[in-house]
């Protein structure tokens, strides 16, 4: 692939658009938000995106994947942003079949792989600790206890942690190292509190109390933290996506606005203190789109470098992060007094978008981990 | 082996054998070659290379081999082009009569003219300048004033251009005037070329505040021009003029992309001034300056999808526009960074106190006020995005 979408990336992005917008569209997601769905998402929506075939787009097909290349998930992701739509994808995916493929055992690997790609199972990445991401710090212990492990310790951000079949849980061993353990959600001593963010999304708070764990629960993959590198670019990147599928949709409200809206006799997108803003949005769309199309350009190719990879993921994250933190600031200004009421979706797009913003790496985040690629 | 890939082979071994190892390194901006005539070489590898060249046609690759071109279909055209980039040779010559006005004569020029002055423009023997803005005449060009009376088998010019860029060392001008004085103002206005050696024309480098500059204000007094040197119709200059200036935003697209990186690298820079930055100060500074350095890195980026896009035949008309007004703002904002992360080593002016890297510097960071003005002030490119591309209503 390349800096714009080829043919099979455009009619998975084509066929995204018309299904969202059928079944998944921002109504949607004031549904849940209103009736206070506890895990954020549909479960029937769920279904149907797999049936489609989201889980498998990058999964190998001897896990039951289509092996059609990471590349796929840029498209889908910009569809899911400017629906807004929310589902595991990322979660249960991106992030943990990616994990689950570079760290399991084969025969995990063969089991779990199937069923995360088809639904029959969900599981989410237990990672933060802190409020703002550094995924190097963990403090969550695992003490090894004859055959069995003993997890102590908090996480918390876990997207898609509440009513999950398993977490993901990165960890510290007693000689300091990462490492990763399958905890089963029927296990006891693990404390699940749904933390409510301004996205009304599923985030959760998990609480390991001298949690008891069989040994064959740490995925025994050689170096956790590489592996965790190369799984969060991946979710980095779909992050970027979703930002700018949420920022596109938000400008082309706010440019229809600009030419509706009548005030002094005129419609107000012909005054030119907006009209330059606007173009400065548009500017910034472009250059963003760019960098999520290497990022994503960059996953797909094998031969691309970790540094290549950490840089162009970065830039990606950062760009669109900060675009799309002009472009929901702007939309909210523009619409004037109808822009800050609860009834327009715009403040559904700017509460998203924040979160979004700060998941898996800020702007400074980004921009840091950018420059120690230019050393 | 399909007759393309053969062309591929032979215009790679023909530029390996032929473009002097010293000119396929970046090239400093004071190292770039003008045609005309009084060309001159800073090397005896500029000479060989530009000769090469000229003798191919492929100053013009793509234009047709009577008017002086290398006479290259869009798809050998393309091959010439990725095989330069991939040895990065440098261009074998800048000339602002090939980017703007050979394709103007190539469209609308009748026979004769181009017989007449595409084969010199082709060699590099004509250097060209651009007269259009004027004194009451920048963003809104439409309202220029330089007479053309018609006079016989003549015109005669009156009045006065400005800002035209090397007009003290060019040759020829091609230039806008008013014939139709009567005329709404977009239906007065006419193309004509003219010969600077004219009688009644005179020159008048500006200083800038950048210093010395080869910016001019040039005056016609009573300038005699032969009809024949009329290009399109009478009073039908403009739509001429807005063709033109659509091949100087593209031919300035693709110069900016060859003339990166530029010999100012923020990187290069803050690797020696700032090499260590440890106060919370000098880590902020820092960060602005990565900033920067993604920011170029993303524009670079939209410079290939740009690219990609048009060899899809998708519409690149958006990201076009977006163009001209990032490549000078960024560059702006990087020189701002540059003179903090320098401080005073950054303002020196003159004298034995400052490396002439450090003189460039400031002249660079003085000169880059220019280019947000230039070609489309920054505010005419946000007026463009909204109206064409945004499509948001004018003003009443
Ligand atoms: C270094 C340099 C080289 C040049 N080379 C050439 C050359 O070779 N040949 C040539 O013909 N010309 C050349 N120009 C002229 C250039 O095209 C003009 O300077 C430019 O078009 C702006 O015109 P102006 O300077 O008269 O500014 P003005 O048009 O008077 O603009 C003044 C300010 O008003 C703003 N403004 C104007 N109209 C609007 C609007 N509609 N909406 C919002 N803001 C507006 C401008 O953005 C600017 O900030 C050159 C200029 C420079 C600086």
């Amino acid at each position: 692939m390349g800096l714009i979408y080829n043919e099979e990336q455009q009619q998975l992005q084509d066929s995204a658009r018309e299904f969202l917008a059928a079944r998944s569209p921002v109504a949607e997601q004031r549904r849940l938000r209103d009736e206070a769905v506890p895990e954020g998402f549909s479960l029937g929506i769920w279904k149907e995106m797999l049936e489609l075939g989201w889980g498998g787009i990058a999964a190998p097909e001897q896990y039951g994947g289509l092996e059609f290349g990471f590349q796929g998930f840029g498209p889908v992701f910009e569809e899911i942003g400017r629906h807004l739509s929310s589902a595991p994808l990322l979660s249960s995916v991106v992030l943990s079949a990616s994990l689950l493929e570079s760290m399991g055992s084969e025969q995990q690997r063969e089991k779990l792989i199937p069923e995360l790609i088809n639904g029959q199972r969900r599981l989410a990445l237990a990672l933060d600790e802190d409020c703002r991401f550094r995924p190097e710090r963990v403090g969550l212990k695992a003490r090894k206890d004859g055959d069995y492990y003993v997890l102590d310790g908090k996480k918390t951000w876990v997207v898609d942690g509440f009513g999950a079949d398993g977490w993901l849980t990165v960890a510290r061993l007693e000689d300091e190292s990462l490492a990763i353990f399958l905890v089963d959600a029927t296990v006891e001593r693990v404390q699940v509190d749904h933390l409510n963010l301004v996205d009304s999304r599923n985030h959760a708070a998990l609480t390991f109390d001298e949690v008891r764990l069989p040994a064959e629960a740490k995925l025994p993959g050689k170096d956790a933290l590489l592996a965790l590198e190369t799984v969060l670019d991946r979710g980095t990147a779909c992050l970027a996506a979703e930002l700018l599928g949420m920022s596109e949709s938000l400008f082309e409200r706010t440019v229809d606005y600009l030419k509706t809206r009548v005030q002094f006799g005129v419609p107000i997108g012909s005054f030119q203190a907006l009209q330059h803003r606007a173009a400065r949005l548009y500017v910034d769309l472009q250059l963003a789109r760019s960098a999520v199309l290497a990022a994503f350009e960059c996953l797909n190719d094998p031969e691309a470098s970790a540094t290549e990879r950490s840089s162009l993921v970065s830039l990606a994250k950062w760009k669109a992060g900060e675009m799309a933190h002009r472009v929901s600031n702007e939309a909210v200004q523009m619409h004037g007094g109808i822009g800050v009421t609860d009834e327009l979706d715009v403040g559904l797009y700017l509460k998203r978008i924040r979160v979004v913003q700060v998941q898996l790496g800020d702007s400074d985040y980004h921009c840091e981990r950018y420059a120690a690629t230019l050393r | 082996m399909t007759d393309i890939e053969q062309f591929r082979l032979q215009t790679r071994e023909w530029l390996e054998a032929n473009c002097p190892t010293s000119m396929r390194t970046p090239m400093p901006i004071d190292e770039m070659v003008w045609g005309g005539r009084n060309l001159s070489f800073v090397s005896e590898d500029q000479r060989l290379w530009f000769e090469r060249m000229r003798d191919k046609g492929w100053f013009v690759p793509d234009w047709p081999v009577g008017y002086g071109g290398g006479g290259l279909d869009p798809q050998r055209l393309a091959v010439l082009e990725s095989e330069m980039r991939r040895l990065r040779c440098r261009p074998p010559q800048i000339n602002l009569g090939i980017w703007m006005l050979g394709p103007v004569l190539l469209e609308f020029g009748t026979e004769e003219q181009k017989r007449e002055l595409l084969p010199p423009m082709a060699r590099g023997e004509i250097r060209w300048c651009q007269g259009f803005s004027e004194p009451n005449a920048g963003s809104d060009l439409a309202s220029l004033q330089t007479s053309a009376r018609e006079d016989g088998d003549a015109f005669i010019i009156n009045g006065t251009k400005i800002w035209t860029s090397y007009g003290n060392m060019s040759d020829w001008m091609y230039a806008l005037v008013r014939t139709g004085p009567k005329e709404p103002k977009h239906a007065g206005i006419s193309l004509i070329v003219l010969d600077m050696n004219s009688a009644g024309v005179n020159v008048e480098p500006i200083d800038l505040i950048s210093g010395k500059s080869s910016f001019c204000q040039v005056f016609f007094d009573d300038v005699r021009v032969p009809k024949r040197q009329l290009i399109g119709e009478l009073n039908g200059g403009w739509p001429l003029a807005k063709a033109l200036l659509q091949h100087e935003r593209r031919a300035m697209s693709k110069f900016s992309e060859i003339s990166l990186p530029t010999h100012f690298d923020l990187l290069e820079y803050l690797r020696r001034y700032l090499p260590d930055a440890s106060s919370p100060g000098e880590i902020a500074l820092q960060q602005r300056a990565v900033s920067c350095l993604m920011e170029e890195h993303a524009f670079r980026l939209t410079h290939r999808r740009i690219n990609e896009t048009m060899r899809a035949r998708q519409d690149a008309s958006g990201l076009m526009a977006i163009s001209k007004l990032v490549h000078s703002e960024q560059e702006r904002d990087k020189f701002e960074v540059l003179l903090d992360v320098m401080g005073q080593r950054a303002l020196g002016w003159s004298g034995d106190g400052f490396s002439e890297r450090e003189l460039a510097l400031t002249n660079t960071w003085l000169n880059s006020f220019a280019q947000t003005i230039a070609g489309g002030s920054s505010e005419v490119q946000l007026n463009v995005i909204a109206k064409r591309v945004l499509g948001l209503p004018e003003a009443k």
